[in-house]
């Protein structure tokens, strides 16, 4: 059991005014894995997250980080966190190396000052996200890619072995978007876990291994594959999101009954393809962008 | 001519308001740093009109100004998170709200209670009245805050800049957050007898926001803020002997003047040098 990164049992939330969060969520996640946390606005995404970070107490349930209590697990540096971009106040004035070097206060002495190691460490995480360039930058003269990169490398500054994403596709290109999942890869496969809340469907199973759909409880939580099926999706996003469903007869004109579904929330689309009941997911990552323009 | 203006400096009540001007400047303009980044300017204001009860009662029970002082900003810090947490209020109607009842209580105890303080130095300031033993509350404090602020400097930029990031690392946020409050009503407290409760907001405000204007390192602008603080509190202080003003209010001016000139001159953020910028990136196209 120890072994889970993270341990969810039966954690709820209510919170002081009556209003109920989340009930009964119970997963465990595994290092090695990007993660994808999906369900609408107010499912409890985020409550999640706060629980995990420790802002909240669940009311019901536990959670663990590698076997120990939330806030032992941070003590240790173990989980870092890359906020929303609205969440950030990008008037602050603080340089690109100084938001990174934020991330080593926790090895620091009581007054901050950081060592050699310190230094280090930024300059690596700095060089890994392929931001050096701009370390003397203010960061709000920074592009929404690059704002992103910098909070990875305090992340990684900070060396926890979690890392929670919190919305980081929102207002980046296409292109951007692609980099940072490509960097998130290389991320998860050095061992980490990278737990991103996200409502961009169509990218999920571009980059996620796992896949958890919230709804004021743990809708479902498995292998992408497997979970992110459009019955589920139904269930987590309700009405909430546009549905495009061309089925066999209108598609094609032999007998074959395959359809295509297409769900978006004004984001990258997620299609799936197959026969009614079995449809399997189209990886959009590929080819997505590559129709616009064509008009050959 | 030379002594002319170094006459202030013989009379000891000068000297004293010179110095305790230029401490207690200091300090507001270290807390002011954090508090224009974070929007709570009106806050501090607040905070320096609801003290005002408390120093009257504190009088009124002969005990030391700077702990009645402490209590009110305490009650009406509280009565601001509560009112806002039990009603959809907006924030600045909730402060506009406690603070204005907190002043009035302050104005009425006052009147119906005459006593050896004058309302007058509350609101206004009478640093070069000061009696000794105000002199060394003044001091403590700023001492405290002082040192506080210098060993945590550091903690306190990281849980205003990213409260979750500050917790992930293990920072005690929420402690932090009622040190710095407190730490501020402390520093108001002490802004009172130099420049008065309707000019301490300029004390924690101004000085910050000349030095956001200079620089993008949040450790060089607490540097260039302290600067600006002391000496124009010490300068405003000084002046006030020749021109036999009201000293609070030259102070203020000197940090106003200064502010004008960065917000016209400053390399980088000045109405100037951006109009430069501008100019030359219209004939660049």
């Amino acid at each position: 059991m120890s072994q889970a990164f993270i341990h969810l049992e039966n954690v709820g939330v209510v919170y002081p005014n009556g209003h109920h969060a989340l009930e009964g969520v119970t997963a465990d996640l595994s290092p090695g894995t990007i993660c994808g946390l999906v369900g609408v606005n107010g499912a409890g995404k985020s409550t999640l997250f706060k629980s995990i970070m420790g802002f909240i107490t669940p009311t019901s349930g536990k959670v663990e980080i590698t076997g120990l209590p939330v806030k032992q697990a941070l003590k240790k540096n173990m989980v870092s966190y890359v906020p929303q971009t609205e969440e950030v106040d990008w008037n602050f004035p603080v340089l690109v190396e100084d938001v990174v070097m934020m991330g080593r206060y926790g090895y620091m002495n009581f007054l901050r000052r950081p060592s050699q190691a310190d230094k280090k460490a930024v300059d690596e995480a700095l060089q890994r996200v392929g931001m050096q360039d701009y370390r003397k930058r203010q960061i709000g003269e920074l592009s929404g890619g690059q704002k992103k990169r910098v909070f990875v490398a305090r992340a990684l500054a900070q060396g926890g072995k979690i890392i929670l994403l919190d919305e980081p596709f929102t207002g980046v290109d296409i292109k951007t978007e692609d980099s940072l999942i490509a960097l998130f890869r290389i991320l998860a496969e050095e061992g980490r876990l990278m737990l991103v809340s996200t409502h961009n469907l169509g990218s999920v199973p571009g980059f996620c291994d796992t896949v958890m759909m919230v709804n004021k409880t743990l809708l479902a939580y498995g292998p992408v594959e497997t979970t992110f099926t459009q019955d589920n999706l139904a269930a987590a996003f309700g009405g909430m999101l546009r549905h495009h469903q061309l089925m066999g007869d209108e598609l094609h004109d032999d007998p074959d009954a395959r359809g295509v579904t297409v769900l978006t929330d004004d984001e990258r689309p997620l299609v799936l393809y197959g026969e009614q009941g079995g449809q399997k997911i189209v990886r959009t990552k590929e080819t997505a962008g590559e129709g616009i323009g064509r008009h050959d | 001519m030379i002594e002319y203006l170094l006459e202030p400096f013989a009379y000891e009540y000068m000297v004293k308001a010179i110095w305790v001007s230029a401490l207690v400047g200091g300090v507001c303009a270290f807390l002011s740093c954090y508090m224009i980044l974070k929007g709570w300017s009106l806050m501090g204001d607040a905070l320096a009109h609801s003290i005002v009860p408390g120093v009257a009662f504190a009088y009124l029970l002969a005990l030391p100004y700077a702990i009645g002082a402490f209590f009110a900003g305490i009650l009406a810090a509280g009565g601001m998170a509560f009112v806002k947490q039990k009603t959809k209020l907006r924030e600045d109607a909730v402060i506009g709200l406690v603070f204005t009842t907190f002043f009035a209580i302050g104005l009425v105890l006052v009147s119906i209670n005459p006593m050896a303080v004058n309302i007058q130095a509350i609101i206004l300031g009478n640093i070069l009245a000061i009696s000794d033993q105000d002199v060394q509350q003044v001091i403590i404090i700023s001492l405290v805050v002082l040192s506080v602020l210098l060993l945590k400097w550091k903690d306190f930029l990281a849980v205003f800049f990213d409260e979750g990031h500050a917790r992930s690392i293990g920072l005690p946020t929420s402690f932090l957050k009622i040190v710095f409050f407190t730490l501020l009503s402390a520093a108001t407290v002490a802004a009172l007898q130099t420049v008065g409760a309707c000019l301490v907001i300029a004390m924690v405000v101004t000085p910050g926001a000349t030095a956001y204007l200079l620089t993008d390192r949040f450790g060089v602008m607490v540097w260039i803020a302290i600067t600006i603080g002391t000496l124009s509190s010490a300068l405003g202080a000084y002046l006030s002997y020749f021109l036999n003003t009201n000293p609070g209010g030259f102070i203020v001016l000197i940090e106003t003047a200064l502010f004008l000139s960065a917000f016209l001159f400053a390399p980088k953020y000045g109405l100037i040098s951006q109009k430069r910028a501008v100019n030359k990136h219209r004939e660049a196209l």
